[in-house]
């Protein structure tokens, strides 16, 4: 249907007292006046919002690098210890496990420790000038496994019992299950902070979008008597909120990145006490690797994203009620 | 254009404010429609405007039965309706020239294809001066003409105006008045609600009387 008076001359003929219409365009004031939205409380709670996410991402992905460290660092080595036992010689059994190990094919590097260094790995808790020949002391083989290959561990136990009856080989398997446990419970309370975190953000926002339109209701209400749908209205307002969160997600993740960047200097300031040795200990060097700043970027951008997200889902239902 | 049958209307539970009203208003027509207070003129207004749906009957506008409509294809349809409203609505954070470009903006017209024509209009209903004016400091006989320049300005092809000559002199009465028939000689129908004996006295139109929800026409 054509729009009536299409074809016809202008609905006032104004004569000589036509005016001059200025040849630039004017200055429109948006759609939705920027001043009418409380804005920044919202940027407030979604930087906080951010914030935490990011420092709840930040250290998951710290525990998981460390123990991912510890892990390879543990899971390339393997150990043979030969005790002494009546009627052998200790010293060679120990060389012979050594010799044993060599031939196994995987293991690269092979290092038996002797009575002084035995006597150095004691002498914290025994003092030094020990004369480790009085004691039942057991020796050590330290074997190092090339990365990447799976070791036959059967026939390396096989080969070594065989030349010293008296050796267990230990290649940490306790150790490395408990440290994955223990990244999965890290890993898993950080997703349970942050699914909580996206929880309070949206509801959050979905209450700040709510004030908001309450309002804008007048606002609302003439935008539909002149013919505009609830997509056109709430693309206004949703730029609007985009934009707020995105100011948000800036905020909260930048501090959240600079945080985690003078990390390392910090943990510099500890270092020596027994707080800064703990979490030496338990993060390694604290500094977060590029791929964390990535997803620490990347969960900037989706919190702006959910804020959107929750303002349209809002929008369209207080829209619904307006009408 | 618009075809009401046996239109009832009741606000929940109450009494019946319009009761089996069946009437047509064809396309390039022009009616007053009058009664006194509370007889729901602006009940029917908001009717023809599509923001109450009727509690029975069957209303048809421009060939579409209203029950049938969406929110998109009433904000479509709203495109081709003007309405003055008693309390204007202005947007306060906007200029006069910006309220009355209003219905362009939102049809996603750019701004230098209508400047000229708001501009034109906003001097006829003598607004010239007041274009970049924000209506919290307009008089009220200055945002009545802001609000019925925006009803006209994109030529609806229904016009409906409540009390449009409410708040002004009856000088400027009689210029509205002449708006409102240049706009239905350009294709526009038009229903005016009014009290104003005089202002119906001026113009030769059919006449829509309410009274007690009932309607009765007079050509």
């Amino acid at each position: 249907m054509s729009r009536a008076g299409d074809e016809h001359g202008p609905l006032v003929d104004l004569g000589n007292e036509r005016p001059q219409v200025p040849a630039r365009a004017r200055n429109m004031s948006p759609i939705v006046p920027r001043a009418s939205i409380s804005g920044r409380a919202l940027v407030a709670v979604v930087a906080i919002m951010t914030f935490l996410a990011s420092i709840t991402t930040g250290t998951v992905f710290l525990v998981s690098a460390s123990a991912a460290e510890w892990q390879s660092e543990v899971a390339s080595e393997i150990t043979v210890q030969v005790r002494p036992q009546t009627g052998r010689d200790l010293d060679r059994d120990v060389t012979a496990a050594a010799e044993a190990m060599r031939t196994q094919p995987g293991i690269v590097q092979v290092k038996p420790f002797s009575k002084d260094d035995s006597a150095k790995l004691l002498e914290p808790w025994l003092g030094s000038g020990l004369s480790i020949e009085q004691l039942p002391v057991p020796r050590v083989v330290v074997a190092r496994v090339q990365p990447g290959t799976t070791l036959d561990l059967a026939s390396l136990r096989r080969a070594v019992t065989q030349v010293a009856p008296s050796a267990s080989v230990d290649d940490h398997r306790a150790w490395i299950e408990r440290m994955r446990s223990m990244t999965g419970a890290t890993v898993f309370a950080g997703i349970g902070i942050l699914v909580l975190v996206i929880a309070a953000t949206i509801i959050s926002v979905s209450f700040a979008t709510r004030g908001a339109m309450a309002a804008n209701r007048p606002i609302v209400e003439v935008l539909h008597f002149v013919g505009a749908g609830d997509r056109y209205i709430a693309n206004h307002f949703l730029r609007h909120f985009l934009r707020l969160g995105l100011e948000g997600g800036v905020i909260g993740g930048g501090a959240a990145m600079l945080g985690f960047g003078f990390s390392e200097s910090i943990a510099g300031w500890f270092s020596g006490t027994p707080v800064g040795d703990q979490f030496a200990a338990l993060l390694g060097t604290f500094s977060l690797p590029p791929s964390g700043y990535l997803a620490l970027a990347v969960q900037a951008v989706a919190i702006a994203a959910i804020t959107a997200w929750a303002s349209r889902r809002t929008l369209f239902a207080t829209l619904d009620d307006i009408d | 254009m618009v075809r009401f049958e046996n239109v009832g209307l009741r606000y929940g539970l109450g009494p019946e404010i319009l009761r089996d009203l069946s009437f047509m208003i064809p396309a390039h027509s022009f009616q007053f429609l009058t009664g006194p207070s509370g007889a729901g003129k602006t009940s029917l207004l908001r009717l023809l405007f599509l923001s109450l749906r009727p509690t029975r009957g069957l209303v048809n506008i421009f060939s579409q039965d209203v029950s049938l409509l969406g929110k998109d294809q009433i904000a479509d349809m709203r495109q081709k309706i003007g309405i003055v409203l008693q309390d204007f609505r202005l947007l306060d954070h906007m200029t006069t020239y910006e309220n009355v470009a209003l219905p362009f903006r939102v049809m996603g017209r750019d701004e230098s294809s209508y400047r000229r024509e708001v501009i034109d209009l906003l001097k006829w209903v003598g607004l010239g001066e007041r274009m970049d004016a924000l209506p919290p400091i307009l008089s009220g006989g200055e945002k009545q003409r802001a609000a019925i320049a925006r009803a006209v300005i994109s030529r609806p092809q229904l016009l409906l105006a409540d009390e449009p000559t409410g708040s002004v002199d009856p000088t400027l009465g009689r210029r509205l008045l002449r708006l409102f028939i240049e706009l239905n000689r350009l294709g526009t129908a038009v229903i005016i609600a009014t009290h104003d004996i005089t202002l119906m006295d001026q113009y030769e139109a059919r006449r829509m009387v309410l009274h007690q929800g009932r309607l009765h026409i007079y050509e």
